[in-house]
């Protein structure tokens, strides 16, 4: 299977001196779902800024797809970029632009899909998308009337409506009620299981690691089925201020003897408070 | 001493940085038309009620003014002169464009600020566009082509303004007003007057967009955004007003 994603010692400082991410090497091969903990300030989102090339290493190397794109102009990076979708913590809808025009605009801007898809078909695939999130009746809306989890559906659904194979998620059920969460999670775990993509899942909150490592999508019921390890295609890591200190299956983590770790496996609950 | 300089010295090269990247852009494909269409709208259109307002009683204020310096002299049928030249040359330009900086400069740092504050800039890479792109050159190329139009308006509301004194405090026949208000112009005034807006007006939308894109710390540093390009944008008005009235006038004295 071909790795989608590579880091290679990158390191990334900020002007200010503050070292976002230390060294960090890891690879994410093509069907794989990593769910990246860490406390806030560990440097989660700027390990997903840098996988995007939002944010350039200072030093290692980046490969997206088996190409090397650390020194890739920006200009070069929109084409690799039409390959990722990514919901931000904000959601980062644009205020200005109804949902519809949000889930559209991926369509209507990326050079690559445009070659792929005719103008005609992109009213059905932003339909599609927004239907897949259960959304379709606001597609006139503006984000500002939508409540936070239905903010965070409209940006999953513009993440997903080119269909890229990897997808990066930061924090997608931060900052919402136990219920929402739970729905938001189910998402990017039917997404997983309806297109097959590889995921990088961002969170402070043990339980989404949990849902998306055991739990698969049934097409037939549309709800979400426990399995087993068998053919468990979900890693771990864990960040602890911007060093990768933990790399493994979910059997290894809640094994590991380290005090860090061990807060947000044993006592999830307190995380999420 | 050098990290106390470092900072403002990077912060005019990224400037100039912005400004290259904006300027490129204005001959690249992708065109946002509409996007330039609709700050058009915003920043010239929407600029109009406070453009009308000030060039009218400058005007007035001016003709007030001088009328009354001018009785001293017995010269008060030169109001005309007096308030056309220093309108179309100075007031009208300066004034319009400290306005619109007023007006425009902090709405689009606050409005590129918030954007970069929600991530939505970081969106906007993520999903295949370039922001300097899409917002920048849409607001550089607006203002520049609508900031000297407000200027042209500014200046006839103005001369307006100092033509309803010059008949009602001065007794000075409508005629004679407009004719030395005409008269008084020369090509080097109306090049000054539209040369100086048109510079003027990158000031104006470039450092709005400056401020906004660097905003940093929440909705606390949209604010200081907001207020940081409003001062900046009307110092430099003032600054680069003195050194193209320099220039016109040594430029303009022997003709």
């Amino acid at each position: 299977m071909a790795d989608l994603l590579r880091f290679e010692d990158v390191s990334v400082v900020f002007e200010n001196d503050v070292r976002a991410l230390d060294k960090v090497s890891f690879t994410v091969r093509e069907g794989e779902t990593r769910i990246i903990l860490g406390a806030a300030g560990s440097g989660k989102t700027v390990l997903l800024k840098t996988a995007m090339g939002l944010v350039r290493p200072t030093s290692g190397r980046l490969f997206l797809f088996d190409e090397d794109v650390t020194d890739e102009p920006e200009a070069e990076l929109f084409d690799i970029r039409s390959r990722i979708g990514m919901l931000f913590q904000e959601s980062a809808l644009f205020d200005s632009m109804t949902v519809a025009q949000n889930v559209a605009y991926p369509l209507l801007n990326q050079k690559a899909i445009q070659k792929q898809m005719p103008r005609e078909k992109m009213e059905q695939a932003v339909r599609d998308s927004l239907r897949f999130v259960e959304l379709e009746h606001t597609m006139d809306k503006y984000p500002s009337e939508l409540s936070g989890g239905m903010r965070r559906r409209v940006a999953i659904a513009r993440a997903v409506v080119t269909k890229p194979p990897l997808l990066l998620y930061d924090s997608p059920t931060a900052g919402l009620d136990p219920i929402t969460a739970h729905t938001i999670m189910a998402l990017i775990v039917k997404e997983r299981d309806v297109d097959n993509t590889t995921a990088l899942v961002v969170t402070h909150r043990y339980q989404d690691g949990n849902l998306v490592a055991n739990f698969r999508y049934n097409p037939d019921s549309g709800r979400l089925d426990p399995v087993g390890q068998k053919g468990n295609t979900t890693a771990f890591m864990v960040l602890k201020e911007g060093r990768l200190i933990f790399e493994g299956n979910q059997t290894e983590l809640e094994a590991s003897s380290d005090p860090y770790i061990s807060k947000f496996v044993k006592r999830p609950e307190r995380e999420a408070a | 001493m050098l990290d106390f300089l470092k900072a403002p010295i990077q912060a005019v090269q990224e400037f100039y940085d912005l400004t290259g990247r904006a300027l490129r852009n204005v001959l690249r494909h992708p065109h946002y038309l509409d996007d330039i269409k609709l700050q058009m709208d915003i920043i010239g259109v929407g600029s109009i009620p406070i453009v009308l307002l000030t060039g009218f009683f400058s005007g007035a204020v001016m003709a007030l003014q001088m009328g009354r310096a001018l009785q001293q002299y017995g010269q008060t049928g030169r109001v005309g002169t007096v308030v056309s030249i220093i309108l179309v040359r100075e007031l009208g330009p300066v004034l319009t464009s400290v306005m619109v900086a007023g007006r425009n400069s902090s709405g689009i740092a606050s409005e590129l600020g918030s954007m970069k504050v929600t991530e939505q800039i970081d969106a906007m890479r993520a999903l295949g566009t370039d922001p300097v792109q899409k917002l920048v050159t849409p607001r550089m190329v607006a203002t520049a082509l609508m900031l000297p139009c407000l200027t042209v308006i500014d200046d006839f509301v103005g001369m307006v303004g100092g033509w309803i004194i010059a008949i009602s405090i001065y007794g000075l026949p409508s005629r004679q007003y407009w004719s030395t208000t005409w008269h008084a112009l020369v090509w080097n005034d109306v090049t000054q007057g539209l040369l100086k807006p048109f510079i003027f007006s990158f000031a104006v939308s470039l450092i709005g967009c400056f401020y906004g894109l660097r905003t940093s710390g929440g909705t606390q540093g949209v604010g200081r955004a907001t207020t940081q390009a409003v001062v900046t944008a009307s110092v430099t008005i003032f600054l680069l007003d003195f050194f193209l009235s320099k220039i016109f006038v040594s430029g303009g004295g022997g003709t």
